[in-house]
């Protein structure tokens, strides 16, 4: 069962949608008692950095995310802004992150870039990975996925960066440290390459 | 990285698939969900469904349509048509959709457009502009399915959507909606020369030729298209259908 966190930001449903024709269960959830024992969460998320972090700590559940993310070691999965979250903070706002990389978010900077690119990067783009891990597990030659995001994680750690996409500089698009991982892009919105990734993300709970 | 997004419009009549010519003369295509499930063995960008009836029969979009569709929709889709309150935006996207289409009642109420980006985001909030040519070469926005004149120019009219929120603009040519004879480039061009968010062309497209074109002269960061992505042919058969990847790149992708 894969519990996706409803903290009042962003699209749930498709989430939901997509999973169930892969048929993998899930719950959408914003009860606390439902999250504490949640097999693999999934933190979703679009819309501004600082109300995301205020509504987890409205709901109160930053302690609890972070918990089962670093001590019972539960697969988490940040989508989009939800990947933004699970670092220290972000350009976009004040707000402190979950704190469970040491990343923050930056906005598109082109001045090193061949051309300046517009903003939102907004589109299909190629998700390159660094190296081999199980969420791109039988993924056939070249995973494209849909992104709309202005803000990119930039990571202090390299060691965390699961993957790249170039988008006139090149950022990082997903994220990994043992059980957390986060992905800019929407699986959910993504096709084959979306069902796939996500399907790898359940079994990852199965066979942990 | 291939940066226009080439997508399906469709058109909903009163729950059916519908094509128009220049906004007259509904002929019908097929089944929603149908269409949507071969869009997506087609891997399509991104989709766009219009209700073209919602606005002139004032009807609420049709949430069950729109809830069955997003079931079956694994790409990004754009609802259009009806949309006059918040509360319905908030039930569409809490279905599963992305972004809504804001089209006659931008017009009525613009400050609905700038409330609609601040409580949902520019990126989910997107407009649309029903352009028609006058008879001194000039261009007028048309609303409530190409019914009414709100006397502004497109151009104008673009740059205040802008201003309120609005996070994409889609162009359509009443006059080429249907033909097939290729987009109105100019106009295209107009537009995308006086804003700075994506706009989504719509209206003429008949070969991938005419994508091609209006990428490159008419600078738009999308082309939408009916009739070419429904129909097959001289004869102008339905056959859901839409260019490989491969096919798109090689004509779109931009050094």
């Amino acid at each position: 069962m894969i519990t996706i966190i409803d903290y009042g930001m962003g699209n749930l449903r498709s989430i939901q949608n997509m999973l169930k024709h892969i048929d993998v269960p899930s719950e959408i959830t914003s009860e606390v008692s439902k999250i504490e024992n949640a097999e693999n969460i999934i933190l979703p998320g679009v819309g501004a950095f600082d109300t995301a972090m205020a509504n987890i700590d409205n709901m109160d559940i930053r302690d609890i995310l972070r918990d089962k993310a670093l001590v019972e070691k539960t697969p988490m999965l940040g989508i989009c802004l939800g990947m933004q979250l699970l670092g220290k903070g972000s350009q976009e706002g004040k707000a402190e992150g979950l704190g469970l990389l040491d990343a923050v978010s930056k906005k598109f900077d082109f001045r090193k870039a061949d051309k300046k690119h517009s903003v939102p990067h907004m589109g299909w783009n190629t998700v390159n990975p660094r190296h081999h891990d199980s969420l791109f597990q039988d993924m056939a030659g070249e995973s494209r996925f849909y992104f709309v995001h202005s803000y990119h994680v930039v990571c202090e750690n390299e060691d965390d960066i699961l993957a790249t996409t170039d988008y006139g500089i090149e950022f990082t698009s997903a994220v990994q440290r043992d059980n957390i991982y986060g992905v800019q892009y929407h699986p959910e919105k993504s096709h084959r390459f979306g069902m796939q990734l996500l399907k790898n993300f359940a079994e990852m709970y199965r066979y942990a | 990285m291939l940066e226009t997004r080439t997508m399906p419009c469709l058109l909903l009549d009163d729950g059916r698939l519908v094509k128009t010519v220049k906004f007259k003369n509904p002929r019908y295509v097929g089944d929603p969900i149908n269409a949507i499930k071969i869009y997506n063995q087609k891997e399509v960008d991104e989709l766009i469904l219009l209700d073209i009836t919602a606005t002139r029969q004032k009807r609420k979009p049709p949430f069950d349509i729109i809830e069955d569709v997003a079931s079956e929709c694994f790409m990004p889709l754009a609802y259009g048509g009806g949309i006059r309150s918040i509360d319905d935006m908030k039930r569409i996207y809490g279905i599963g959709i992305e972004k809504i289409i804001i089209n006659s009642y931008a017009a009525e109420n613009s400050r609905f457009v700038r409330k609609a980006a601040s409580e949902f985001g520019s990126q989910s909030v997107v407009v649309a502009i029903d352009c028609k040519k006058t008879m001194f070469g000039k261009y007028a926005v048309k609303t409530i399915n190409g019914t009414k004149d709100i006397r502004m120019d497109p151009v104008a009219y673009a740059s205040k959507m802008q201003e309120e929120g609005a996070g994409e603009i889609v162009i359509n040519s009443i006059d080429r909606d249907g033909t097939m004879e290729g987009y109105e480039i100019e106009l295209m061009k107009k537009i995308t020369d006086a804003v700075t968010i994506p706009v989504i062309a719509l209206g003429g497209a008949g070969s991938v030729d005419d994508i091609e074109q209006v990428v490159k002269e008419g600078h738009v960061s999308a082309a939408a298209a009916g009739s070419l992505f429904v129909f097959q042919g001289k004869d102008l058969g339905v056959l859901i259908n839409f260019p490989t990847r491969e096919e798109l790149e090689a004509r779109l992708v931009q050094e």
